[in-house]
């Protein structure tokens, strides 16, 4: 197969989506609920042609292509992509395009079946509400710009479509815009993602700049020729910092993940879609996309972020309450697992967590979608409208009612809490093994430490959620009443959990790298200048022999690296078995603490609650973090904002409008003296000729005959006066 | 006593006339009347042309302004009437105080 | 001389689509507005359809010179890299103590007007459309908007600097009349002083135009922008001079306070609070470009030493504008009366501050993102005024506080509204992004600190459009929204928009999709000459000093 069929059919792929939105939205009402099978069929074809592309992407081997100039058909490695030009200015080129690897391929999958089985479900989720119609279109444009992410090879695209993921997340969140909180969780969601653009857009800014092309490769091999930001390498860390800002706000990492537990207000579906399997994954998916660019510093950063994320998302999922909200503090932390791995330079491991991820994580929201949709028939039946049919306190008993569910609900929490034979475990444990690895080589022992204990919490909160929705006996009449949803919401889960085992990944259940996966998605080589990366990254022999020509990309072919082992992957070889014991260890304990706890109540969880106290307090309160943003940088910012509003009101427009008072006040006092002296001159003037003119008037009867009279006087006093 | 008619004899009439003239003009209050009054300073001024142009050794001279100024005379006893008619169709009378709506 | 034009219009079009009003107004001069309701009724509608008619011709003709284009030609300062030119002698004079008077009506476009004639055009003819909600005295309203129609297009296409004056202050006018008396409780305030800060504003340029005047001996701008046409010893001859340094600065005040650039522009909340809609569309959507066009037309190109001694200065102007008017927009949540008109007015500031800091930038992409940045903001903030006015004409209300839930009642209206206002936010695929991300990439490479600082604005943006959104589409509707309108008991109605409001709405809505999927179209036409600007702005104190 020719490799522009395969690009062609990922823009098929592409573009399917955005076309169920442009009908949906224009055409939607008139359709009613025929507008839900359009989409699913149109995802539907879409998952098949991915598994068309997926598969051949394997197993074929394509020849290189160099197009001729810049715009074209380019194929290196297992890299095939196509640039064109987007827009021009002068005789500069906006090169855009798609690129399809075998990265690209996977994340393909993950996208489109997830948003598949996510369409089906909601066709009987979703089928009461009002606006089922645009439900669908708004799916359908967050599955294009999700795609559109995917396939991106460069970041005027990447940015792009980010942006438009932001806006249909906006959308989905704030669907029930009628209740305030759902409106509200749209926009923190939307302003949060902003945040983290904002550092986004100015990493891609640096690389403009300085690279002059967004495209992936080509900056990647500049940057492996020795061109740096500024020419320097610290510059170099800080835009690799900033560029994973928005991995930071995408992907929930701490500080920017308050975002995502509020954004559970919308509905489950779009919760397990958007919010667990691939819009948050975005951000880890930029990462391993851009992975080339981080330098050793950079990288420090990302791992600790990732580290902190999971250790403190899962403190605070043990101590809530509300069943969606457990399970997104539980998708923050293992968002900071993959972060963590990419950090320390396990990029397939990294990734191929999220993949694992993706499946279980869906898996868990749709069955809570499954269970809440239940508690709500159940609730409308018995019409009960106060009961919070979300919150785990109100349920129990759920596996007898919700056969289906509580099983695949329970093979997914298993792959969550990495417990063997299931793909989470293997996924999990070689993150944890690479922790280790990195620790024993740089000495950051903080970042495998805080992973460990993120497995021991999970696997408690987990099965806290599990035993007390599904074990025991029902609390009240609603969870009693529950029945098993039909296939449209049942067939998704048992997809997703059969997706969770192991054997889809690798025949040996202890180690992944044999699989399939590690074979095909390798990791890149980074395109820093080998001053700026760790040395452990390097290829040890050419380290040894020549240290600079070791690390400049694109210099050493792949096959060569193939046969060449970096002291990391040793070490995260060495790393694997005791790093596994260990974590079963750990989440055995959580699991069997969980247990004691909730099922056999040795201990009593209130009670215990009371104990801890301050902590306890803390954790619910997911560590204020709300409420510190709220003081400090919201509270911040408009105050801010409204003294300066009330600066602009009263001093800037009081300047002008002072302004406008001065002239109107002199220009009064000029009035007055106009008319009181200047004036007053020229009517003195005038009064004075008045006063005598009328003296003299009196003289002037209008009478001919005085005139002739004084004519007479005047003669005869001048015939006195001369004769 | 002998009276001999000279110039003198000549000259009283006419200050006699242009008296009775600028009296005339001076205290009647009839249109009319002032306007007879102006006739007679008129030919008071006539007598005074032809007694000088007698006894003062000039020629024709004198007789030829008398002419013109009776003619002038006429002309504007003309106008001067007509005036008056026009007033008396307005004010159906012809008291010159009470002519005064152009004053002021 | 570029631009051949197949029509009626001979080599003429740019009088033609200058001058087209001018015949209307007269036409509307003969027309008798009727007496009694009936027929006062009937004479308005011709007014009004007058009115559309005319502006739609010239779309139209804005549409012709758009298709007989040549976007390779330059312009800016070379007389032949000008399209559609005209060069008639106007005045022609010999005064005592000046001399010659020799004034040309001399019009001719390049790649920096003719978008400004497209967008001039197009907001015309839907600001038209939009005046349909005129009730008082319609045959003043519409004459003095055909007026006013007249300015607009001759400042954009006068390349003589005084007609460009004339045009400048005939513009200033009717927009007095309008506000003045078509507008809201305040409108005296507001119109006078949109009137007098104007007016200051043009006193500057005035006298800058009687100092180059006396320094070139000719009104014609492209002869002010030649060195070698500066008489020696003249006041503004020479380069680096501190007279010339003086006249930029007095040019970029009065242009300045049009923009308007912080801190001149209070005059713009209050202008725009009060005045009706379409003249709020208007003033945004054209006028306010009339700035950034005359600092790139006049000063850039006059005073290329200026620009460049006060590039810096510019910019930070720029970064203070996008900072200072979004932070006061968000601020309309918290003080006064959040009113949605003056929040929206505050946004035209912080996007506006966009084009100053791309021009400072003197970089291709920075120029072209700023010159693309007038066009967009000219659009996307005629949509967002035509919005208000939507809501505004249904309930005579315009706090965030009086709405809500809008969304479920006119969802045809949500949908537009939500183009518009994720267009201010600057997203992809609507032609805010494309603009905007123009001017940071060239303004990184000039000013990379200034530019992180103005990229606050994406955040600050983000902000307060989503939160006016928020207060009134969702939520819940008001109890004062849930009736038709019934006077009496002042209860209002909310019918969808109407066929009217659609014609004005939906063109500038096609008009943000397409160019922010492909903005080639506009980016082509603009991109030669604004190179060509950029480098003569660069290499000119060079090219001054050596003819010198």
């Amino acid at each position: 197969m020719a490799p522009q069929t395969l690009l062609a059919l990922g823009t098929v792929i592409l573009l399917l989506p955005l076309l169920t939105f442009a009908v949906l939205i224009f055409f939607g009402k008139r359709m009613g609920r025929l507008s839900g099978h359009i989409g699913t069929a149109v995802l539907g074809i879409d998952v098949l042609l991915t598994i068309f592309v997926l598969i051949t992407k394997y197993t074929t081997k394509f020849a290189e292509t160099v197009a001729n100039g810049d715009t074209g058909l380019f194929v290196k490695g297992a890299l095939i992509q196509v640039k064109f030009t987007w827009f021009s200015i002068g005789n500069f080129d906006f090169r855009v395009g798609l690129g399809i690897d075998n990265l690209t391929a996977m994340m393909l999958l993950v996208v489109t079946l997830i948003s598949f089985l996510v369409h089906l479900f909601s066709m009987e989720y979703m089928k009461d509400d009002s606006r089922f119609p645009r439900f669908y279109a708004y799916l359908g444009i967050f599955t294009f710009s999700m795609l559109g992410i995917v396939l991106a090879n460069n970041f005027l695209f990447m940015y792009v479509f980010w942006e438009l993921v932001g806006l249909s997340s906006y959308l989905l969140i704030g669907f029930w815009y009628e209740k305030d909180s759902a409106a509200n969780a749209g926009k923190k969601a939307f302003l949060v993602n902003r945040v983290g653009d904002f550092g986004f857009l100015i990493g891609i800014l640096f690389m403009y700049s300085t690279y002059g092309t967004f495209v992936f490769d080509e900056i990647f091999k500049s940057m492996g020729m020795g061109v740096l930001p500024f020419g320097s390498g610290t510059v170099l860390t800080i835009a690799g910092i900033l560029i994973f800002c928005g991995a930071i706000g995408k992907s929930a990492q701490f500080p920017l993940h308050v975002w995502l537990p509020d954004a559970m207000e919308g509905p489950t579906p779009v919760s397990a879609l958007i919010h667990a399997a691939t819009m948050v994954a975005a951000g880890v998916y930029m990462i391993a996309r851009v992975f080339p660019i981080f330098t050793a510093d950079a990288s420090t950063v990302i791992a600790y972020t990732g580290a902190i994320t999971a250790f403190m998302a899962a403190t605070i999922a043990i101590t809530q309450n509300d069943f969606k909200r457990v399970l997104a503090y539980s998708t923050v932390s293992q968002l900071g697992y993959m972060v963590m791995a990419l950090g320390v330079g396990a990029y397939t491991t990294g990734f191929f967590h999220l993949v694992t991820h993706a499946w279980f994580k869906a898996a868990l929201f749709l069955a809570s979608g499954s269970v809440i949709y239940a508690m709500h028939r159940s609730a409308h039946h018995l019409e009960d409208h106060h009961t919070d049919v979300q919150d785990i306190r109100n349920l129990g008993g759920l596996r007898k009612t919700m056969p289906w569910t509580y099983l695949t609900f329970l093979f997914v929490t298993f792959a969550l809490c990495g417990v063997p034979f299931t793909s989470g475990f293997m996924s999990k444990d070689a993150i944890l093994a690479s922790t280790v690895a990195y620790g024993m080589l740089t000495g950051h022992w903080l970042i495998p430490l805080m992973g460990f204990a993120a497995v021991g919490m999970t696997a408690f909160y987990m099965f806290r959620l599990t035993i007390l929705s599904f074990n025991g006996k029902p609390r009240n009449k609603i969870a009693e009443h529950t029945k098993e949803n039909n296939f449209y919401i049942v067939f998704p889960l048992v997809i997703l959990a059969a997706a969770s085992v192991w054997g889809v990944y690798s025949l040996n259940p202890l180690n992944a790298h044999t699989g399939w996966f590690y074979e095909k998605i390798k990791q890149p080589e980074s395109a820093v200048p080998v001053e700026y990366q760790w040395k452990h990254n390097l290829v040890e022999k050419e380290y040894d022999n020549n240290p600079v020509q070791g690390a400049i990309a694109g210099t050493t072919s792949a096959v060569e690296k193939e046969e060449t082992i970096t002291r990391f992957e040793e070490a995260v070889e060495q790393a694997h078995y005791p790093a596994m014991i260990l974590s079963i260890l750990i989440a055995g304990g959580g699991i069997l603490f969980a247990f004691m706890i909730y099922q056999f109540k040795f201990f009593d969880a209130d009670k215990f609650a009371r104990q801890l106290g301050f902590i306890y307090k803390f954790s619910l309160n997911k560590w204020y973090f709300d409420e510190i943003y709220a003081m400090t940088v919201i509270g911040g910012t408009v105050l801010g904002a409204k003294l300066l509003a009330l600066f602009d009101n009263k001093i800037i427009d009081g300047i002008v409008n002072g302004t406008s008072w001065i002239t109107r006040l002199s220009a009064k006092f000029t009035g007055i003296f106009d008319n009181v002296v200047v004036d007053g001159m020229v009517n003195l003037t005038a009064k004075v000729t008045g006063i005598f003119g009328l003296g003299v008037g009196k003289i002037q009867t209008g009478r001919i005959q005085t005139y002739v009279i004084l004519a007479v006087i005047g003669l005869i006093t001048l015939i006195y006066i001369f004769i | 006593m002998t009276i001999t008619i000279g110039l003198n004899s000549y000259l009283i009439v006419s200050v006699l006339l242009f008296c009775l003239g600028l009296f005339a003009v001076i205290t009647r209050r009839n249109a009319i009347m002032v306007l007879m009054g102006l006739e007679l300073i008129l030919n008071a001024a006539n007598i005074n042309f032809i007694a000088f142009s007698k006894y003062g050794g000039f020629n024709i001279e004198g007789h030829v302004a008398v002419i013109f100024v009776i003619i002038l005379a006429a002309a504007e006893a003309a106008v001067a009437l007509a005036i008056v008619l026009n007033i008396y169709q307005n004010y159906k009378h012809l008291e010159i105080d009470e002519i005064n709506k152009l004053k002021n | 001389m570029g631009g051949y034009i197949s029509t009626v219009f001979g080599s003429s079009i740019l009088t033609w689509i200058t001058f087209l009003p001018l015949l209307g107004m007269i036409a509307m001069l003969f027309i008798r507005s009727g007496k009694d309701d009936d027929t006062k009724a009937n004479t308005d509608k011709i007014f009004k359809w007058m009115t559309v008619g005319i502006t739609f011709v010239q779309l139209v003709m804005a549409v012709i010179i758009y298709l007989n284009f040549n976007n390779s030609l330059t312009g800016i300062n070379n007389v032949d890299g000008f399209q559609f030119v005209e060069k008639v002698s106007w005045i022609k004079a010999t005064l005592p103590m000046v001399g010659n008077i020799n004034i040309n009506y001399f019009v001719g476009i390049d790649g920096l007007s003719a978008p400004m004639i497209l967008l001039t055009a197009l907001i015309c003819f839907c600001a038209a459309l939009a005046s349909f909600s005129i009730k008082k005295s319609v045959k003043g309203y519409f004459i003095m908007y055909l007026l006013l129609d007249i300015g607009m297009m001759g400042v954009f296409v006068s390349l003589d600097f005084f007609l460009f004056y004339v045009f400048w202050e005939l513009m200033l006018l009717p927009m007095y009349f309008l506000i003045g008396m078509w507008g809201g409780p305040r409108k005296e305030y507001a119109a006078i002083k949109f009137f007098i800060y104007t007016l200051v504003g043009s006193v500057f340029m005035l006298l800058v135009i009687i100092a180059l005047y006396f320094s070139v001996g000719s009104f014609n701008m492209l002869d002010m922008m030649d060195p070698a046409k500066y008489l020696p010893g003249s006041l503004l001859a020479g380069v680096n001079t501190s007279w010339r340094f003086i006249a930029f600065a007095a040019l970029f005040v009065g242009f300045a306070i049009k923009v308007p650039i912080v801190p001149f522009h209070t005059w713009l909340p209050d202008a725009h609070v009060e005045a009706p809609t379409p003249i709020s569309v208007i003033l945004a959507g054209v006028l306010l470009k009339m700035g950034t066009y005359g600092i790139l037309r006049i000063n850039f190109a006059m005073f290329p030493d200026g620009a460049l001694h006060f590039q810096f200065w510019i910019a930070v102007l720029g970064v203070v504008s996008i900072v200072y008017g979004g932070l006061c927009a968000l601020g309309q949540f918290r003080v006064g009366k959040r009113d949605l008109k003056k929040m929206i007015a505050y946004s035209s500031v912080s996007h506006m501050g966009y084009v100053v800091l791309g021009m400072s930038s003197l970089r291709p992409e920075g120029m072209v993102g700023a010159v693309l940045q007038m066009f967009n903001h000219g659009t996307i903030t005629a949509m967002l005024f035509l919005i208000v006015g939507v809501i505004y004409e249904r309930s005579h209300k315009r706090g965030l506080d009086d709405f809500g839930g809008l969304a479920n009642k006119m969802p045809i209206f949500m949908g537009i509204t939500a183009i518009a206002f994720f267009g201010a936010i600057g997203l992809p695929g609507l032609s805010g992004f494309i603009s905007e991300s123009l001017v940071f990439l060239g303004s990184f490479k000039t000013y990379p600190y200034l530019t992180m600082i103005s990229a606050f604005g994406i955040i600050l943006g983000a902000g307060y459009m989503l939160w006016a959104l928020q207060k009134v589409f969702f939520g819940k509707l008001p109890a004062i929204w849930s009736g038709p309108w019934d006077p009496t008991h002042k209860i209002y109605k909310h019918d969808d928009v109407n066929a009217i409001e659609l014609g004005a709405l939906i063109p500038l809505a096609i008009v943000v999709i397409l160019f922010g999927i492909m903005p080639n179209p506009l980016l082509n036409m603009m991109s030669a000459s604004l190179d060509h600007l950029v480098e003569f702005v660069k290499v000119s104190p060079t090219l001054f000093s050596s003819i010198l």
